[in-house]
């Protein structure tokens, strides 16, 4: 069964290069799937050179799903992280 | 961490100096990088003479001696040769008083001279003194020269660094200059140099291989006698997912050997991952960072504007 949450992005840096990094750090933990989906296009939150293509700033909606033996703690540590760095509401 | 001492051969061997008198006395040594140059000393002024150092005499001393008497000169050369005194050293070929001959050969200290003035024979014996007495550490790692930069890889026992670094000194782009014991000594206040122990220089071991002497098998180009250390790259076996691994390039990691910080990477080694090839990108970013490109920089100036664009699209979007 398969999480997702849906995220606004509110710090005024919207998902920079450093934010990204704290984002996929805490995926790359767990061993499901984890997605980052805005404006209709999806990468992989484990890659942040992907994370970083998509050109998130602040205001944006934002996607995450998660897919996976560890997919609850992997949602939860994704949300501590967004919540700890001040990234989404 | 240890202090060396250098004997007055050592001092005439690394600096071209020649021997005038004492040739059995060489073995006399230096504990100081410090040189005195006994100017007032020549007046009868001895309250702050520094008898363990080395005596660089020059022209200033040289001729002031001329006017002096022989008795009065005789005692103040005597007073300079103090039993702990390792040298005499007289700049730009000048010519040497019998007076100072017998004083020093009465407390069995050499004397030398050369052709260079006293500012360059200076600079020369700090400069080899102060690389020889300076507190060394030695460190577990190999050290390598690459592209001209001065790279200390460590990481535990096993974990291919001496394999990493012999990749990079076959494909020509690195130069060994230590392998699993680098001495490191401080030259200054924030430079590191690197060199090998004399019984391994330019040996390395290779697990399942053996010992390799990388001069005669890969060519006199191969090796280098020190080097600055100018990076750490420090490989560890931490999955890349575990632990948190610098991803942009912008972390302010260093290390710190004899109170001079390096700059510091942490690079997980993992199955199908090619430490030679990432010491070497390491090392090309390392040096462009240096030259001001920052690829990190470029590409946050692409997201900004990446953002802007998007922002719009939000919007049209709302209003539809």
């Amino acid at each position: 069964m398969t999480q997702s949450k849906d995220f606004h992005i509110v710090a005024e840096t919207g998902i920079h290069a450093r934010p990204a990094t704290l984002l996929v750090q805490a995926a790359s933990k767990f061993t499901s799937d984890v997605t980052l989906s805005y404006q209709g296009k999806d990468v992989n939150l484990k890659s942040i050179m992907g994370v970083m293509s998509l050109g998130v700033g602040q205001g944006a909606d934002v996607t995450i799903k998660t897919d996976g033996d560890d997919e609850e703690s992997a949602m939860a540590a994704i949300v501590e992280a967004m919540e700890t760095e001040g990234l989404a509401e | 961490m240890a202090q060396n001492s250098v004997t007055v051969k050592q001092l005439v061997d690394n600096t071209r100096l020649e021997i005038v008198a004492g040739k059995q006395y060489l073995e006399r040594v230096i504990t100081t990088a410090d040189i005195s140059r006994p100017g007032l000393e020549m007046t009868g002024y001895f309250n702050y003479y520094a008898p363990e150092r080395v005596q660089l005499l020059g022209i200033t001393e040289t001729s002031f001696s001329e006017r002096m008497g022989h008795e009065e000169l005789l005692m103040v050369f005597r007073r300079m040769a103090d039993p702990v005194t390792p040298a005499f050293v007289v700049s730009t070929g000048l010519p040497i008083s019998e007076e100072l001959k017998q004083a020093a050969d009465e407390a069995k200290i050499p004397i030398l001279t050369s052709t260079l003035t006293s500012s360059r024979i200076l600079s020369n014996m700090t400069y080899y003194l102060g690389g020889q007495l300076a507190p060394r550490e030695n460190v577990h790692g190999v050290l390598i020269d690459v592209h001209g930069l001065g790279v200390l890889i460590t990481g535990d026992a096993g974990i291919g660094k001496t394999e990493a670094a012999l990749e990079l000194i076959q494909q020509d782009k690195a130069r060994l200059v230590a392998d699993d014991r680098v001495d490191i000594y401080q030259e200054d206040e924030e430079r590191l140099i690197g060199e090998p122990n004399e019984v391994l220089r330019n040996m390395m071991e290779i697990r399942g291989v053996g010992i390799i002497d990388v001069q005669q098998v890969y060519g006199a180009v191969s090796v280098r006698s020190h080097a600055t250390i100018a990076l750490n790259i420090h490989l560890s076996n931490g999955k890349i997912g575990e632990a948190n691994f610098d991803r942009l390039g912008n972390d302010n990691d260093t290390l710190e050997i004899l109170g001079v910080k390096i700059k510091r990477m942490v690079v997980p080694v993992t199955p199908g991952r090619n430490t030679a090839s990432v010491i070497d990108a390491a090392a090309v970013k390392f040096r462009t960072a240096n030259m001001g490109i920052d690829a990190l920089k470029t590409l946050e100036e692409r997201m900004s504007v990446e953002m802007v664009k998007n922002e719009k699209i939000d919007l049209e979007n709302k209003h539809d």
